[in-house]
């Protein structure tokens, strides 16, 4: 569960307002759409969810994690609850696609045995069996999403933060990419996807967020474009 | 058992790092080399040039004459007060008789000479070796206020010279060394940071999917460790085979008749045990502390 309550901040060195008093909240099970123009302070929310960054002002809870008072010891406990999928992928280039999806399990403390019984489990999810074994190189970009949602999906994150997912990614491979996102979903996590492709969220019937200068401008059921807000 | 499983998976992510990022591991391996060596050149050059002034040091001496009027028993006698005095190491009876012989050694070819010259026209003497040469002078006094001795002869200037040369090799030598320690743990740091700046976004995924920094640092304090106990080993056989090399080349020109090379056997021990504790110590901190930067929030 995620709780955003009257969230701002500004960052000191520019003096730049990235949220300006931000109330979102989103329930577990829920999967919603974060969409926005370029510099509206998508990212800003993201990193504010992931505790890269600390709010100025106002409460965050993530799972049950108050970010604003969290000590730094703590935050990869916290993080052990989300899973992130970012728009280039971030896989590490010298590991297999097993080993990038185990090694998010052994920095957890995951046993072997338990390793490997999962992994292979979330490979055949996203539809990655029989590739265990490539490179991240030796795969095209929609496969290399896929290894970054098996990795974001193996511990069995209560939510899934997914960053521009598509923006490296064709028509199709982003539509399938969005289908994998929502048949995890059904299966129970909490999905919140960033994007600002608008045909895409159009494809889907699921709650859109919109933000604009820092601040939520529309929040409801439906289309991106019913809420008039443009590049 | 999980922490044993951990333990094992961290020190094994260690070890694969030195040969996934092996370019990396080279660079870092060959400047650790490069800057031991250095330093081992210099002190090595230092502890021969110290032992070659400790040899010549010990060959200087001081000579204490008795007083004519004892009897060689009453001279010998004064043996155990001169050895009393602090800073005296040794020290040799010469009787008037000796030292008539040993005249008449050096200078016997002219037989004129000696026509005059009785053994009782010498004195019984002392050769006294000292501890430190650089004390002489008090050491002097204090052989000159002995009962018995009715003057002594000392090399001062010869003494001091040594101990001025000894004080400006030690010194220099300590300087080198030191500047050196200093050069290459920067570069060895530089090296690390340059190894960890092209591994930060292995480090940011890491953070991202919630390792603790513990569990991040680990691994790249084991590669170091790895990369600084090899560096150290090559370093020590390449000082080894320099050294040889360098000894025998020595020893067998004209060089050789002249100064004495201190054998290596004597040196392993110290040259290792710097050799390791150095690598063990830019690998330890310099795997720790170059990715200090990436492990904050």
């Amino acid at each position: 569960m995620v709780q955003m309550i009257n969230v701002s901040k500004v960052y000191e060195n520019s003096g730049t307002v990235a949220a300006g008093g931000i109330d979102i909240e989103i329930a577990d099970g829920e999967f919603a759409f974060l969409v926005g123009p370029s510099g509206s302070g998508k990212t800003t929310l993201i990193k504010l969810l992931t505790g890269e960054v600390k709010p100025t002002d106002g409460e965050i809870i993530v799972n049950g994690f108050d970010l604003g008072k969290i000590k730094p010891r703590k935050l990869p406990y916290m993080r052990r609850t989300l899973g992130v999928v970012f728009q280039d992928f971030r896989l590490i280039e010298d590991k297999t696609v097993y080993e990038n999806v185990a090694f998010a399990m052994r920095v957890v403390g995951a046993g072997k045995k338990e390793v490997n019984k999962r992994v292979p489990y979330v490979l055949d999810l996203v539809g990655l069996d029989g590739r265990e074994n490539r490179y991240p190189m030796e795969l095209s970009g929609g496969e290399q999403q896929r290894v970054a949602i098996a990795r974001a999906l193996v511990n069995s994150p209560r939510l899934i933060i997914a960053d521009e997912p598509t923006g490296n990614l064709d028509p199709v491979k982003s539509l399938e990419l969005m289908l994998l996102l929502e048949k995890i979903n059904e299966l129970g996590t909490t999905i919140l996807v960033v994007t600002h492709e608008k045909e895409l969220v159009n494809s889907f019937s699921k709650r859109v967020v919109a933000i604009d200068a820092g601040l939520v401008v529309s929040d409801g059921m439906g289309g991106y474009y019913s809420y008039g807000i443009d590049e | 058992m999980a922490l044993m499983n951990k333990i094992g998976y961290l020190f094994k992510e260690g070890f694969r790092s030195v040969f996934t990022h092996g370019f990396m591991s080279f660079a870092s391996v060959t400047i650790l080399i490069a800057c031991l060596l250095i330093m081992g050149c210099f002190a090595l050059l230092a502890v021969n040039i110290n032992s070659l002034i400790s040899y010549y040091e010990s060959q200087n001496e001081m000579l204490a004459f008795v007083d004519e009027t004892l009897s060689e028993e009453q001279a010998r006698a004064i043996e155990q007060h001169l050895l009393a005095i602090p800073n005296v190491r040794e020290v040799d009876f010469i009787s008037r008789e000796q030292a008539y012989e040993d005249y008449r050694n050096d200078y016997g070819e002219d037989e004129v000479i000696f026509e005059e010259i009785q053994s009782d026209t010498f004195r019984h003497r002392y050769v006294i070796y000292l501890e430190d040469i650089a004390f002489m002078g008090e050491t002097q006094i204090d052989v000159d206020q002995t009962e018995g001795i009715a003057e002594t002869s000392a090399m001062l200037q010869i003494a001091q010279g040594f101990v001025r040369l000894r004080n400006i090799v030690s010194g220099v030598s300590l300087i080198l060394v030191v500047t050196l320690f200093l050069v290459s743990i920067f570069i060895m740091s530089n090296t690390v940071k340059l190894t960890t700046f092209s591994r930060r976004e292995e480090i940011a995924i890491m953070r991202m999917v919630g390792a603790t920094n513990s569990f991040i640092r680990t691994p790249f304090i084991i590669e170091g460790l790895a990369l600084g106990v090899l560096g150290a080993a090559a370093a020590f056989f390449a000082q080894w085979g320099i050294y040889t090399l360098v000894s025998d080349s020595i020893m067998s020109g004209i060089a050789g008749n002249l100064v004495t090379v201190v054998p290596y056997d004597t040196l392993m021990l110290p040259v290792g045990g710097v050799f390791l504790a150095m690598g063990v110590f830019v690998g330890f901190f310099g795997g720790g502390m170059a990715i200090r930067n990436y492990l904050k929030v």
